[in-house]
């Protein structure tokens, strides 16, 4: 009997070339080529200026350089601006930036021109001898300048806004102004970024021999950089290879694409018919790759003595930066996932997205749902003060119930669908959670601390994730005549274990030996349709696709197999790579091995090997029929589709015990607990890392990481010396996790995302408990000591604002 | 135009000489990844913060981008690709830290990963024994975006087991 691998704690199989320094990311590719090239960008050092003139007449004079290019040297398609990814109708000014800038940069990092030489050094070196003067115009810096519009980022674009959306469920205002109780609040979340350890990278090689150009991109979306490198370099798409080697790490800023790079190297490469490579330094990530989170928002809420929520307004402004290229996904989804497991009788949302001379913003893990669930949390504890309510009294009193699935809000998500959740069991998270962090017994603990000088507090975070948006993923299963089971979907790995997760369900779904299958991902030779791994979505979309797929493996598996064994269908079983009779023993004639299967599956002329001896012509098969039948094809092999309704809802909750110094202010973890529920798991040991991954990423983004620009929109702290990220000393020294498994009854294996959660209810869980410990309101995170002790000094005599009803 | 001298330099890595020619100024991080063929080292910042970089030179965990490649031709240099143990295999065995790794799924998208290896392959042998509290300050120099730590943590104390394990002779 085969061991069920969905479900088990299986060891990851990727992780062997990684411990053994085998990994392949894209810096590591064709490094022993002679003829391979090297790429520097000239970025700006302005935040806003016109380019007046480039003198590019001193770089060819350098040993080792190539080539230059700007602008002027562009044509066709690569002269015009990039792509707008994602248009929206209410992006009605949508703005994208040049490969190389023409006339204007819009912010300190923006690409002006490009270098190729023999090696990196001296790309830099030819770099440094460009020279560009700058007209330069007043900068734009920050939600507040972008919003009061006495400077423009675009001429073109009246007062900074590229977008307004607005989308109301019932009269919001009318039940606020009616509710007997109302609040007021102002709720700030600032700048970070990805910051994966591995930043961007591109090689390109162009083959005279065959005309076909090969891109390796750490992308997030082989197919999307394929899409677009062959429209703008004008080339067939059936000439375009993009291949993901090993990623070191995503989270979403990899998913914006093409980067300048993503198409100035493979133009490189085919211009100078040597290939080329791009490997971005980390000060060019802080300055040239995209951050997220800066949002400012204003709430207005009325509910009833109970804490239940009868009217919720909620405005924001989100900074976007210089350019719209991945669309308004990240503030829709804060527009729409704010909601979190509640259900406001009234909502209204309206959004302004405003440009900024700052790096771009696209989504980072979580993307807007961490500012959502801030607003949200931060709502829903301002009640609990204001009515002196435990606070998970009133989250109980606005929960969605369980019989109330699927729940449809009356609202329209970021992929254009209803927004419908379609499982949970809130109230049970509830309990486990007030269980696992020891809410009931919080306050005899602050007693005890307090007696011994020590000020502690207690935070929780309720959120919902709508993860696995469509539109689709596909698999490929193929058997091989050795039993061996190679399976190709065509999105992304970053780290995520998806070789080995993958391999489970392949091996549940077609009973071969887990250590048979091999999972290939993001490679457009072996899967051209494909959309990308982000939003938590590559277990749900790529992991339905290769069940489905390998069940229609399974099926013609099996329907040679009954011939082969002159049995019934429905008689027969798989396990461990051999089709037997059910209930028989393994005498011959009733057993035979999926190999073996596969050789009968394609009728040969030629033998080759003694496994092909087996399957020619003259071996197989009824000579009074054709060799394939007409409705049938040769090989054994599967391949589906998966494209949901809509997106699935994963949700959670996080409880935090902090204590707070008294006197540096400093912020310590005391426990930290996780409730989590991404429906069926595949591999828990996988999901508890990205839940690990994930609260360190929300530490750090509560407590420790903001991108600090000056008002000329400089980045201060463009290194890892000054951006501060957690080290192994700033996260919880445990993470209590517990599961609960509502399946989504939205795909076949009952699963949810489960990539991002882990950080979305951060800046809300930390904004709570130091507010317990302080006794102050928390309205804008992250928060740094200096900044609790100006706090402490502020409110120092000073009533909890909270308990005073807003006017 | 100007020509940049090279320097012939013999590196010792992994028990085997690799003779490149390079100017003063690459960086040793760049001579083991791109002259040695070495692409196990990663870079993660090129400013010695994140330790992603990290080799033992003569057996003392150094950052390789903060090391120019002249400056290091009398050392013995080990990176991720020389942890293995020689067992007959062409592969080798992992290291009582690799194998830790692999059993506590103490990395994700492992670019990180052989500056961990390396760090805790000597942080080891100052404190074979270590407690939890010294297993994170072993690594408290070295950034990881994807684990949240938990399980490299758990990694250097069950490294610290295997290295007894395989001492007595059990695994």
């Amino acid at each position: 009997m085969t061991t069920k691998m969905f479900g088990a704690k299986v060891a990851r199989v990727e992780d062997q070339r990684f411990l053994r320094g085998q990994g392949r990311y894209v810096d590591d590719l064709l490094t022993d080529d002679p003829r391979l090239l090297h790429s520097a960008v000239l970025r700006s050092p302005h935040a806003h200026a016109r380019i007046v003139d480039i003198d590019v007449s001193d770089v060819l004079d350098l040993e080792g350089v190539i080539a230059v290019w700007t602008w002027d040297d562009l044509t066709g398609p690569m002269a015009e601006p990039l792509p707008l990814l994602i248009p929206h109708p209410t992006l009605t000014h949508g703005r994208t930036q040049y490969a190389l800038a023409r006339d204007e940069v819009n912010y300190v990092g923006e690409a002006i021109a490009f270098v190729v030489a023999v090696d990196r050094y001296v790309a830099e070196d030819a770099v440094s001898r460009i020279r560009v003067d700058y007209e330069f115009l007043k900068p734009v810096v920050g939600i507040a300048a972008a919003r009061a519009a006495a400077n423009a980022v675009h001429d073109d674009v009246p007062d900074n806004v590229g977008a307004r959306m607005e989308q109301e469920n019932g009269d919001a205002r009318a039940a606020i102004a009616t509710a007997p109780h109302t609040l007021t609040l102002d709720l700030d979340v600032e700048r970070s970024a990805c910051t994966p350890m591995e930043g961007r990278g591109t090689v390109a090689r162009w083959d005279p021999d065959t005309s076909r150009l090969t891109v390796w991109s750490s992308t997030q979306t082989s197919t999307g950089v394929r899409g677009c490198v062959a429209a703008k370099l004008g080339l067939d798409l059936a000439k375009v290879d993009v291949v993901t080697p090993d990623v070191g790490g995503g989270f979403g800023v990899k998913i914006n694409h093409p980067w300048p790079e993503e198409l100035l190297v493979p133009l490189a490469a085919m211009t100078l018919g040597r290939p080329v490579k791009f490997t971005e330094d980390r000060r060019e990530h802080f300055i040239s790759s995209a951050h997220e989170r800066a949002q400012q928002h204003h709430v207005e809420v009325g509910f009833d003595d109970d804490g239940r929520v009868l009217g919720l307004n909620v405005e924001f402004w989100h900074d976007h930066g210089a350019y719209t290229p991945y669309g308004l996904i990240v503030p829709i989804i804060t527009s729409t996932q704010l909601l979190g497991p509640y259900k406001p009788a009234n909502y209204r949302v309206v959004f302004e997205s405003l440009y900024t001379n700052t790096v771009i913003v696209t989504p980072y893990r979580g993307a807007g749902r961490p500012q959502g669930c801030f607003v949200m949390e931060r709502t829903m504890d301002a009640i609990s003060a204001y009515l002196g309510k435990d606070r998970t009294e009133v989250r109980a009193t606005n929960f969605i119930q369980p019989d109330e699935f699927p729940y449809e809000h009356g609202l329209v998500f970021q992929d254009g669908r209803e927004l419908t959740y379609d499982s949970g069991d809130y109230p049970a998270s509830l309990v486990k959670l007030k269980e696992l962090v020891g809410w009931d017994e919080f306050e005899d603990f602050r007693a005890e601390m307090a007696a011994q000088g020590r000020k502690v507090g207690i935070g929780l975070a309720c959120y919902v994730e709508g993860t696995g948006v469509g539109p689709y993923e596909g698999a490929h299963v193929h058997i091989e005549t050795s039993g061996k089971v190679k399976v190709a979907t065509g999105l992304t790995t970053q780290g995520q274990g998806h070789q080995t997760a993958f391999a489970q369900i392949v091996a549940d779904t077609l009973g071969v030996r887990f250590e048979d299958v091999e999972i290939t991902t993001g490679d457009t030779r072996k899967m051209p349709y494909a959309v990308g791994t982000f939003a938590s979505r590559a277990a749900v979309m790529s992991g339905s696709a290769i069940h489905l797929a390998a069940l229609r493996a399974k099926e013609k598996a099996l329907r040679i197999a009954a011939e082969a064994l002159e049995a019934s269908e429905d008689d027969l079983e798989i396990a461990d790579g051999v089709v037997s009779v059910r209930g028989t023993d393994a005498s011959a004639g009733t057993r035979i091995d999926l190999g073996t299967v596969a050789v009968l599956s394609n009728p040969l002329r030629y033998a080759f090997d003694e496994a092909s001896k087996a399957a020619t012509q003259f071996s197989v098969g009824d000579p009074g029929k054709p060799p394939v039948a007409e409705d049938d094809e040769p090989g054994l092999e599967g391949k589906d589709f998966y494209s949901p309704p809509r997106s699935t809802f994963a949700n959670g909750m996080h409880a935090v015990i902090v204590e707070t110094d008294p006197d540096t202010a400093e912020i310590k973890i005391l426990k930290y607990a996780v409730v989590h529920d991404c429906g069926n798991l595949i591999n828990p040991m996988i999901v508890e890392g990205q839940i690990h991954g994930g609260v360190a990423q929300g530490v750090g983004g509560a407590l420790y990481e903001r991108m600090a620009y000056d008002e000329s929109g400089q980045l201060l702290n463009a290194s890892f010396m000054d951006f501060l990220m957690p080290y192994a000393t700033e996260v919880p020294t445990s993470i209590d996790i517990d599961h609960l498994e509502t399946p989504s009854p939205l795909n076949p294996l009952g699963i949810k995302g489960a990539g991002e959660a882990g950080v979305i209810p951060s800046a809300a869980v930390f904004a709570a408990a130091i507010e317990d410990a302080e006794g102050f309101p928390i309205m804008s995170m992250p928060i740094s000591p200096s900044e609790l002790f100006e706090l402490r000094l502020a409110h120092a005599d000073e009533p909890h604002p909270l308990t005073e009803e807003s006017a | 135009m100007t020509t940049e001298q090279l320097h012939d330099v013999r590196l010792h890595v992994n028990g085997s000489v690799h003779e490149v020619q390079v100017p003063a100024r690459r960086l040793l991080s760049d001579a083991l990844r791109h002259d040695c063929g070495l692409t196990g080292t990663h870079v993660g910042c090129e400013h010695g913060v994140c330790g992603a970089c990290t080799v033992l030179v003569d057996g003392t965990p150094m950052r390789s981008c903060l090391m120019l490649a002249v400056s290091a031709v009398d050392a013995e240099i080990t990176t991720v690709e020389g942890l293995t143990e020689d067992d007959g295999t062409a592969q080798g065995r992992l290291s009582p830290v690799q194998q830790a790794f692999s059993d506590c799924h103490g990395l994700q998208c492992g670019f990180c990963t052989p500056g961990f290896l390396t760090t805790i392959t000597a942080g080891l042998r100052e404190t074979p024994d270590p407690t939890e509290d010294e297993a994170r300050e072993m690594i408290a120099g070295n950034l990881c975006r994807c684990t949240g730590y938990q399980n490299i943590v758990k990694s250097v104390l069950r490294a610290s087991e295997i290295v007894a394990e395989r001492e007595r002779g059990e695994a």
